[in-house]
C-alpha cells in the first residue's frame, strides 16, 4: 500500500465521520455541555482562598478534557456497530492502517474541538490567561498521545461487555503517563516560565506519541481481524 | 497433571528458601546504620519490583509472538505471567507502605515512583479485566495480545519518567550504570532473594499454565463441537 493511498483513504474513513457527526451533532453538544459542568462542578470543590486559580488551573484543565475525551473515544466505534457497519468497513478494499488512521483523525478533531470550547471556558472561569502558544504545543502533544491509544482500545472494548466502562479502565493506565507531563508542563507555561524548564516534558510527549501511533497502527488489525 | 506438579514443588521449595533469606537477613546480614530493621524489607520489596516489571515485560513478548504464530501457548503465558505480575505487583505495592511508615512517616506519599507503580497495578488490574469481559477466546487473545503489547511499551515510561520527577523514595543502589554502593554482606542476601523470586516467579507461573491448560482441556471436552 502506497502511503499517498493510504492518506487517502484515512481521509475518506474520518470525513465520513465527521459527516455523520456534523449532521447529527448530538454527541459534541452533549460532551461540550458536559465540559461546560465538569467545570462548573470543579468550582464548587475548590478553596479559592486557600489555593490560587493559577495553581489550580493546570489539574482541571486536564482532568476536564480527560473525562471529555473519553467520552467522545466511546462512540468512535460505536456508530459503526450500528447495521454491522464495521463489517462494510473492514470489507472495503484499503488498508487496514487507513480504518485507524481514518478513525484517529475524526477522534482528533472531535477532542480538538472540545478542546477548543473548553479552553475558553477555564480562562473565563478561572481567570488564567490561555492564548500561548506553548499551552496550545502541550495540548496538541497530550492529546495526539491517548487519542492514539483510546482509538485502539475503543476498537477492542466496543465489542467486549461494559463497553462504556471498559473503555477508561483499560485508558486511564495509559493516560496518567502522559497527563502528569502534559500538568507539569502546563503548571509551568501558566506561570510564564522560560521553555527550557518544560521542555523535557515536551520531548517525553513527543517521544510517548511517535512510539502510541506506530504502535497503535501496528496493532489495529489484530483488533479487528477475525 | 504433571506440570501442576512440578509448578507446585518449585513454589514449595522457593517459599521454603524465601524463609531462609529472612533468616538470613536477620541473623547473618548487617544491620542498615541509619534505617535499622525496616531496611531488611528491601530484600522482598526490591526483587519484587523487579518481576512486577519483568513479567510485564514478558506478557508483552508473548503477545507480540502470539500475534505472528496464533500459538495458544503463548497466550496462557501471557495470561499466566500477568496474573503471577500483578500478585507481584501487591508485595511491591504492601511492602513499600511497610517501610514507608517509620522512615518516612506516612504510609503513601505521590511521590513519583509510588504513583507510577501503582500506575503498574493499574495496567495489570486493566489487563486482567479486559481477558474477563471478552468472551470469545480468540478474539480475548488477540484483545489481550494488543494490550499486552502497549503494557510493555508502557514500561520503559514508567520505569524512565520517574527520573524526571522530583522524588522521596531511594535511588537505585544496585541497578545502576555505576558500581553497587552496597557491602558484599547486604548484597549477598539481596541476590539471593532475586534468586528466590526468580523461582516463585516461574513456580507460579508453571502452576498457573498448567491450570488453564486443564481448564481449556474441560472446556473442550465439555462441548464437543468445539473440541
Amino acid at each position: 500500500m502506497r502511503s499517498p493511498d493510504l492518506l487517502r483513504h484515512a481521509w475518506t474513513v474520518a470525513s465520513k465521520d465527521l459527516l455523520v457527526e456534523f449532521r447529527s451533532r448530538t454527541a459534541i453538544l452533549s460532551v461540550a455541555v458536559f465540559v461546560v459542568l465538569v467545570l462548573v462542578v470543579f468550582n464548587f470543590g475548590r478553596d479559592p482562598t486557600a489555593v490560587s486559580n493559577i495553581d489550580l488551573a493546570p489539574s482541571i484543565l486536564w482532568v476536564t478534557f480527560t473525562f471529555a475525551a473519553i467520552l467522545a473515544l466511546n462512540r468512535a466505534f460505536l456508530i459503526e456497530l450500528e447495521n454491522q457497519a464495521l463489517e462494510g468497513l473492514l470489507l472495503a478494499p484499503i488498508d487496514r492502517g487507513s480504518i485507524y488512521l481514518g478513525k484517529l483523525i475524526a477522534n482528533l478533531v472531535f477532542v480538538v474541538t472540545i478542546e477548543v470550547i473548553g479552553l475558553p471556558l477555564i480562562a473565563l472561569f478561572f481567570n488564567v490567561h490561555v492564548l500561548l502558544a506553548p499551552l496550545i504545543l502541550v495540548i496538541a502533544l497530550a492529546t495526539v498521545g491517548f487519542v492514539a491509544v483510546g482509538t485502539l482500545f475503543s476498537a477492542m472494548t466496543v465489542r467486549t461487555r461494559f463497553a462504556e466502562l471498559l473503555l477508561p479502565v483499560l485508558l486511564l493506565p495509559f493516560m496518567i503517563l502522559p497527563l502528569s507531563w502534559a500538568v507539569q508542563a502546563t503548571v509551568r507555561v501558566l506561570a510564564n516560565r522560560p521553555l527550557n524548564e518544560f521542555a523535557g516534558w515536551l520531548s517525553m510527549l513527543a517521544v510517548y506519541d511517535v512510539v502510541f501511533v506506530t504502535l497503535a497502527l501496528l496493532l489495529f488489525p489484530a483488533t479487528v481481524n477475525e | 497433571m504433571r506440570m501442576l506438579r512440578a509448578g507446585r514443588w518449585i513454589t514449595v521449595i522457593g517459599l521454603l528458601l524465601l524463609a531462609g533469606v529472612y533468616v538470613r537477613a536477620f541473623a547473618f546480614t548487617p544491620m542498615d546504620r541509619l534505617q535499622g530493621l525496616a531496611q531488611k524489607i528491601m530484600y522482598v520489596h526490591v526483587p519484587a519490583a523487579i518481576w512486577a516489571e519483568t513479567a510485564m515485560m514478558l506478557v508483552g513478548l508473548a503477545s507480540a509472538f502470539y500475534l505472528f504464530t496464533k500459538d495458544p501457548r503463548l497466550d496462557r503465558f501471557a495470561a499466566s505471567s500477568a496474573e503471577v505480575g500483578t500478585v507481584f505487583c501487591v508485595i511491591l505495592l504492601t511492602t513499600g507502605p511497610i517501610w514507608g511508615k517509620p522512615i518516612w512517616g506516612t504510609w503513601w506519599t505521590w511521590d513519583a515512583r509510588l504513583t507510577f507503580s501503582l500506575l503498574l497495578f493499574f495496567l495489570y488490574v486493566a489487563y486482567l479485566l479486559l481477558r474477563g469481559a471478552v468472551i470469545d477466546p480468540a478474539a480475548r487473545a488477540r484483545f489481550a495480545a494488543v494490550l499486552g503489547i502497549c503494557g510493555m511499551c508502557e514500561v520503559p515510561f514508567i520505569h524512565f519518567s520517574v527520573y524526571l520527577f522530583p522524588t522521596l523514595h531511594p535511588m537505585p543502589v544496585i541497578l545502576k550504570p555505576s558500581q553497587p554502593s552496597l557491602p558484599w554482606s547486604m548484597l549477598s542476601t539481596w541476590l539471593l532473594s532475586v534468586g528466590v523470586f526468580t523461582m516463585l516467579y516461574v513456580g507460579f507461573v508453571v502452576q498457573r499454565y498448567a491450570l488453564s491448560y486443564l481448564r481449556d482441556r474441560l472446556e473442550a471436552v465439555q462441548e464437543p463441537d468445539n473440541a
